[in-house]
C-alpha cells in the first residue's frame, strides 16, 4: 500500500466514521427526491438548495463526532439561552407578519424559537438522566414546569407550529421517561373532550365577532377552517382547499415532473416550502407520495433502532425523542396538506425548502448518529 | 466506558414505551396513506375536474354582428372599430380580483391627462361604467382615440403598466336620423336585457358580447345579427392571466339583413314631411314589402350605442316639456300610433254596404246636408248637401250623409265582422317590435273596454254606429293597418304579409330568402272591389284629390281622410292651436292596375298621416304624391322626371287597357259610368 492510498484511506476513515451509513443512505435518497420535486417547484432555488445540503453535510458530520454525554452536558446551557434568547424576542424582537418570532443578531435573523426544537428534549434526556433510577412525581412536574416555560413564550410570539413541536419534543421524553399512564389517559380524555366540545359548538364559536381569549385572529380562523373548509373556499380555506385539489389531481401516478398544474399555474401556494407535499403528490401521484413515506419510515424506524441499542438511559431518550420529532413533523405538514390537521406553519422535514428549519433537522440528525457512533465504538 | 449490558429497570420501562410510539407512529402512517388514498384514488375524478376547472378559461370569441341594408345594397347600419383607452381596475393576480383604490385610478387618469385629452365627462363615464361593471377588470376612459393620440400613448407606455389600448367595436348608423325608428338601435345590455336572455337560454351566447339590439330591426332580427358565439379554451394562472391557447371554436359571425326599404324612397318621404309631425308606411302591395316606413320626428340612433347621456336622454324624453307640446321623437308613430281614419274608412265601409247588399253601386241616396238618428243630427260635410248620391259620387267628393245611412243599415256587428280580414284593429305581424293593434269598435270591444264602468257604458247604442260610418268615433288605427288595407284592396283583395326583411345573407354568402306570405284572400266579390277601385281613381282627377295629382303622368287611386282630434278629447275647438287641428290622412296606390309582380314595372301602396295637418288633401295628399313620384318616375321634388319610359302607359285614365302585363281580374263592361264631378269636393 503506498503512503498515498494509506493516507486516503485514513482521510476516508476520519471522514466517514462518525456517519452512519444507513441513516446517511436514507437521508441522500431523500435530499435526491428533494432535489428532483424542487427542480419542478422552483427551479431558481436549486443552487442555494445545493449550498444548503452541503452546509447541513458539514453540520451533521460535526455534531455526529461530538460524543452524546458531551452533546448533553451543553443541554442546559442551551435551554437557559434559549429561554433568555425568547424573552429577548419578546422585548425586542423583529415583528414580520403580525407575529414576533425573530431576533436581529447584526449579522442575521435568527429564530430562538428553533433552538428550542433541540435544545427541550436535551434537557429533558439530560434532566431524567441525572435522576436516573430515583425519579419520582416531583421530576416530573419539574419537568412539565422546564417545558411550559418556552412553550408559553412561543405561543405568545405567536407560532403555533413551533409551540406544538417544543412540547412534542419534550412531551416525548416524558413519554419514554415513564409518565404514569394514569397522567396521559387525563391527559387524553381531556384532549378528546376539548376537541368534541369544540366541534359541537364550533358554529357560534367561529363567528367572526367572537374573540378568542389569548389568541390572534388568523390563528383561529386556521382551526375554524380546518373544520370547515369548504365555507370559504376563495378566503381562509383558499389554501387548503388548492393543496387537496392538487394532491387529489395527482391520482394514482401523477401528472409527470413538471406537469402539475396546480403547482405550476400558481394555484398551490407557498409550494416550494410548506406545501410541497402537494407539489410532490400531484406530480408524481400516490405511487410518489408513498415513496416519500417509505423513505420516511425508513428514517424513523432506524432511528427507533439507534433509540432501543443507545448506551444509556440520557441518549435512549434523546435519541426516541428525537425520532418523534422527525415524526411530528412529517404527520402534521402532511395532515395539514391533505386537510387532516389545521394549517399551522411546520415544514416538510428535508424537503420543504428552509435554511433554519433544516439546521435544527441535521442537528437532530447529528445526535442520532452520535448516539449510534458511540457504542458501536466500544 | 459503557459497555454492552442488560438494560437497567429504567431502560425495562424503555423498550415497551418506545414500542408504543412505533404503534403510534405506524398508526399516524396509515391514517396519511388512508387520507392520500381517498383523495387521489377514491375522488380522483373530483379533484381532477376542480383542477381542470381551476386551469382553463372558456373566453368567449364575439361574433361580428351582421349589417343592416337597403334593397339596393346601401348599408344603413354596420359595425366600426373604436381605439379605446381602458384602465386596469382591479388589482391583478389574486383569486379574487380586488377593485383598485379611486385616488390611484384618478392618479393614472390625470398622470394620462397630460398628453391625452380627458376632459370630466370621460372621468365621470369612467368611475360610472366601473361601478356598473364590477366583474370587468378594465374600463374605458377615453374612446375614439385618433391615430396620433395612439402614437403619444405607445410612446410613454412604459410608464402606464395599468393602461393599455384596445379595439372595440361599435355600431354606426351612417343615414342618422333618417329611418331611424325602422332600423333601430342596439345599446348596452342591461340587467333586464340579462334576465331575458336568461329565460330564453340564450345567456351563453351573449357571454362576450355587450351590446343588443334595442328597437327596430336591430332588435326584431337580433338573433340572425348577432351570430354564434365561439369560444376559446384557454389555459390560465390563478391570477387570470392566460398561458396558453389549448382550443378554439370559431365563432359564426351574424347574418346581413337585407331589407325591402328603399332608403331612397325613406330619404324622399321624410323630406316631405318637412318638420310636420306623423307617419308614412309605403309597401308593394304585390308581395307585401314594405318601401319605407317613416315616423317623424326622428332621432340619431348612433346616440344610443355607448350608452345615451342623460342630456341627449332628457332631450330625446322631451323633459320639463308639457304633455300637450310634445313631439315624441322617439315614439314609432307608423306602428304604435292608432289615428281615427276619418274618411279613409269609407271605401271599405262601401265594401261592406256592397257584400252585404244594403248598397247597390248605383242606388241614390238624397243627402239634404244632415241626417237625423236618435235624434240627434249628424251633420254632412258640404253645406245642404251633395243632393242625390250614388255609390261612386260617395267616394269621389267623399259624402258623409251617404256612409252615416249606410252605418245604420248595416249596424255595427256587420262592420265588426267585415273589417278585420283588411287588418283592421289586428296586428299587422310585420317584423319589427312594438305594434299597437288599433281599435275595431264592436259590441264586445265595448263591453271589454268599459268593463270597470257601469253596465250603462259598455252597451253599445246604434247612434254610436253613425259615427264609425265616417271613420270616427272610437275606432282608430294605425298607419301601417291603412297602408296595408290599401294594399289589399290594390291587389285585388289578396291581403300579402307586410314586411321590411327581404333576406338574410350570412358570411358565406349564402342567402335566405323571406318570400312573400299571402294572408288571405278578402271575402269580397271581385266586382265589388274593381268598382270601389274605379271610384278610387276618379278621387285625384274628379275628386278630393285632385289638386295634389295634376299633371302626374300616372294614375293614381287614393283616399283623403280628415280625423277629428278636438271631439274626441272634448274639449273646446280652438283653430288658433296647432294641436287642436285635425289630422290629415292620405292612403293610395299606384298605378291604378298594378303590373304583374314578376315583372320591374313598380307598384306601389301607401297611407300617409300628418298629426295636425288639417284637411287630408291639402296635407297628405301631396306628400303621397311626392313618394309615388319618385317610386314611379324617378323623380324628386323640384326635379325633373328622371324615366319617362312608363309615364306614357298610365297617363291614360283607362290604364287596364293599354297596359301590356296580363292583369288579374280584369273586367270589362264597365259599370255605370257616371257623370265626373269637375268641382274640388270638400270632405
Amino acid at each position: 500500500m503506498s503512503a498515498a492510498r494509506q493516507r486516503f484511506a485514513s482521510l476516508s476513515d476520519f471522514l466517514l466514521r462518525p456517519l452512519d451509513p444507513t441513516l446517511a443512505l436514507i437521508l441522500c435518497c431523500l435530499l435526491a427526491y428533494t432535489f428532483v420535486v424542487m427542480a419542478s417547484a422552483s427551479v431558481g432555488r436549486l443552487e442555494s438548495l445545493l449550498l444548503h445540503i452541503m452546509l447541513a453535510m458539514v453540520l451533521i458530520w460535526i455534531v455526529a463526532s461530538i460524543p452524546p454525554q458531551r452533546l448533553l452536558s451543553f443541554a442546559p446551557a442551551l435551554y437557559i439561552l434559549g429561554v433568555v434568547l425568547l424573552v429577548g424576542v419578546d422585548l425586542f424582537g423583529e415583528t414580520s407578519k403580525g407575529a414576533k418570532r425573530w431576533l436581529n443578531l447584526g449579522f442575521g435573523r435568527f429564530q430562538p424559537s428553533e433552538l428550542m426544537k433541540i435544545a427541550m428534549p436535551m434537557t429533558l434526556a439530560w434532566f431524567f438522566q441525572k435522576r436516573e433510577g430515583s425519579t419520582g412525581w416531583q421530576d416530573f412536574l419539574i419537568a412539565i414546569i422546564v417545558l411550559a416555560l418556552p412553550v408559553f413564550l412561543i405561543v405568545k410570539q405567536p407560532d403555533l407550529g413551533t409551540a406544538v413541536l417544543v412540547s412534542a419534543a419534550g412531551v416525548f421524553v416524558l413519554f419514554f421517561a415513564g409518565l404514569p399512564w394514569k397522567v396521559i389517559g387525563a391527559v387524553l380524555v381531556t384532549g378528546l373532550l376539548a376537541i368534541f366540545i369544540f366541534v359541537q359548538n364550533s358554529a357560534d364559536w367561529c363567528k367572526p365577532e367572537v374573540q378568542w381569549p389569548g389568541m390572534k385572529q388568523y390563528q383561529k380562523e386556521r382551526v375554524c377552517t380546518m373544520h370547515s373548509p369548504k365555507k370559504d373556499l376563495r378566503g381562509k380555506g383558499f389554501h387548503i382547499n388548492q393543496s387537496t385539489i392538487a394532491i387529489g389531481s395527482g391520482g394514482f401516478s401523477g401528472k409527470g415532473w413538471r406537469e402539475g398544474t396546480q403547482t405550476h399555474l400558481s394555484f398551490l401556494p407557498e409550494r416550494h416550502t410548506d406545501f410541497i407535499f402537494a407539489v410532490i403528490a400531484e406530480e408524481f401521484g400516490f405511487m410518489g407520495a408513498l415513496v416519500l413515506l417509505g423513505l420516511y419510515l425508513a428514517l424513523l424506524i432506524r432511528g427507533f433502532i439507534i433509540a432501543a441499542t443507545a448506551p444509556s438511559l440520557g441518549t435512549k431518550l434523546l435519541a426516541g425523542a428525537v425520532t418523534m420529532i422527525f415524526f411530528t413533523y412529517v404527520f402534521v405538514n402532511i395532515g395539514m396538506v391533505s386537510g387532516l390537521l389545521p394549517v399551522v406553519g411546520v415544514p416538510l422535514p428535508f424537503v420543504s425548502y428552509g435554511g433554519t428549519a433544516l439546521v435544527t433537522l441535521c442537528l437532530g440528525i447529528g445526535i442520532l448518529m452520535s448516539i449510534r457512533h458511540s457504542w458501536q465504538d466500544h | 466506558m459503557i459497555s454492552f449490558r442488560e438494560p437497567d429497570d429504567n431502560s425495562g420501562l424503555f423498550i415497551p414505551r418506545l414500542l408504543i410510539a412505533v404503534i403510534a407512529v405506524l398508526v399516524g402512517g396509515i391514517a396519511l396513506v388512508a387520507k392520500l388514498y381517498a383523495l387521489q384514488i377514491r375522488d380522483y375524478d373530483k379533484y381532477h375536474t376542480a383542477a381542470e376547472d381551476n386551469r382553463i378559461k372558456l373566453v368567449p370569441v364575439v361574433p361580428r354582428r351582421g349589417e343592416i341594408r337597403d334593397r339596393n345594397g346601401v348599408v344603413l347600419a354596420t359595425n366600426s372599430y373604436d381605439y379605446t383607452l381602458e384602465i386596469t381596475t382591479t388589482i391583478p393576480g389574486g383569486v379574487r380580483p380586488k377593485a383598485r383604490p379611486r385616488t390611484e385610478l384618478d392618479n393614472t387618469i390625470y398622470e394620462l391627462a397630460k398628453f391625452i385629452a380627458i376632459d370630466k365627462k370621460d372621468r365621470e363615464r369612467f368611475h360610472k361604467f366601473r361601478a356598473e361593471n364590477a366583474r370587468l377588470t378594465s374600463a374605458p376612459i377615453r374612446g375614439a382615440l385618433t391615430d396620433e393620440e395612439i402614437a403619444r400613448f405607445v410612446g410613454q407606455r412604459y410608464r402606464f403598466s395599468d393602461v393599455d389600448v384596445k379595439m372595440r367595436m361599435t355600431r354606426s348608423y351612417p343615414f342618422g336620423q333618417l329611418a331611424s325608428h325602422l332600423v333601430g338601435y342596439i345599446n348596452r345590455i342591461n340587467k333586464d336585457d340579462a334576465e331575458s336572455l336568461e329565460l330564453r337560454g340564450d345567456a351563453d351566447n351573449y357571454l362576450g358580447t355587450e351590446h343588443i339590439g334595442k328597437e327596430g330591426v336591430e332588435a326584431q332580427y337580433e338573433t340572425a345579427l348577432h351570430g354564434v358565439t365561439g369560444e376559446d379554451r384557454v389555459e390560465i394562472t390563478a391570477g387570470g392571466n392566460p398561458v396558453r391557447l389549448l382550443g378554439h371554436s370559431p365563432a359564426t359571425p351574424g347574418q346581413d339583413i337585407v331589407l325591402s326599404i328603399d332608403i331612397e324612397l325613406q330619404k324622399v318621404a321624410e323630406a316631405a314631411f318637412g318638420e310636420r309631425r306623423g307617419a308614412m308606411v309605403a309597401v308593394d302591395p304585390r308581395n307585401g314589402e314594405v318601401l319605407a316606413l317613416v315616423s317623424v320626428p326622428t332621432f340619431d340612433p348612433n346616440l344610443f350605442v355607448d350608452g345615451i347621456t342623460s342630456e341627449n336622454w332628457a332631450r330625446l324624453r322631451e323633459t320639463g316639456v308639457p304633455r300637450a307640446e310634445q313631439n315624441k321623437p322617439l315614439l314609432n308613430r307608423a306602428l304604435f300610433s292608432a289615428y281615427p281614419p276619418g274618411s279613409t274608412f269609407k271605401p271599405f265601409m262601401a265594401l261592406a254596404g256592397l257584400t252585404h247588399e244594403k248598397r247597390k253601386w248605383t242606388q241614390k241616396i238624397s243627402d239634404p246636408g244632415f241626417f237625423w238618428f236618435g235624434g240627434h243630427q249628424f251633420m254632412d260635410d258640404k253645406k245642404g248637401g251633395h243632393g242625390g248620391v250614388d255609390m261612386y259620387k260617395s267616394l269621389v267628393v267623399s259624402c258623409n250623409t251617404y256612409y252615416y245611412m249606410l252605418a245604420a243599415d248595416l249596424q255595427i256587428d256587420r262592420i265588426s265582422s267585415f273589417m278585420p280580414q283588411f287588418g283592421f284593429g289586428e296586428r299587422s305581424n310585420i317584423d319589427l317590435p312594438g305594434e299597437a293593434t288599433g281599435v275595431l269598435p264592436s259590441q264586445a270591444w265595448k263591453r271589454k273596454r268599459f268593463a270597470k264602468a257601469g253596465r250603462e257604458h259598455q252597451k253599445w247604442y246604434p247612434g254610436e254606429t253613425i259615427s264609425i260610418g265616417i271613420g270616427q268615433g272610437y275606432n282608430a288605427y294605425t298607419p301601417i293597418q291603412m297602408a296595408q288595407a290599401m294594399a289589399t284592396l290594390a291587389n285585388n283583395g289578396r291581403r300579402m304579409q307586410l314586411h321590411v326583411g327581404q333576406k338574410a345573407v350570412d358570411s358565406d354568402d349564402n342567402v335566405t330568402e323571406f318570400p312573400p306570405e299571402l294572408v288571405k284572400e278578402i271575402d269580397v266579390k271581385p266586382e265589388y272591389i274593381d268598382l270601389v277601385r274605379q271610384a278610387l281613381g276618379d278621387v285625384t282627377r274628379f275628386g278630393t284629390g285632385t289638386r295634389a295629382f295634376a299633371g302626374a303622368t300616372y294614375h293614381a287611386a287614393g283616399k283623403t281622410g280628415t280625423a277629428q282630434v278636438y271631439s274626441l278629447k272634448g274639449g273646446k275647438y280652438d283653430k288658433s292651436n296647432e294641436r287642436m287641428r285635425d289630422h290629415s290622412w292620405f292612403i293610395a296606390y299606384a298605378p291604378t292596375e298594378l303590373p304583374n309582380v314578376l315583372s320591374d314595372q313598380p307598384g306601389i301602396a301607401l297611407a300617409v298621416l300628418v298629426e295636425n295637418g288639417g284637411f287630408g288633401a291639402a296635407s297628405a295628399a301631396p306628400i303621397a304624391r311626392q313618394v309615388i313620384d319618385y317610386w314611379l318616375l324617378h323623380k324628386r321634388a323640384n326635379e325633373p322626371a328622371l324615366e319617362d319610359a312608363d309615364a306614357s302607359d298610365v297617363d291614360n285614365g283607362d290604364a287596364a287597357h293599354n297596359h301590356a302585363a296580363p292583369l288579374p281580374q280584369a273586367q270589362d263592361g264597365t259599370p255605370g259610368n257616371p257623370a265626373p264631378t269637375p268641382r274640388g269636393a270638400a270632405e
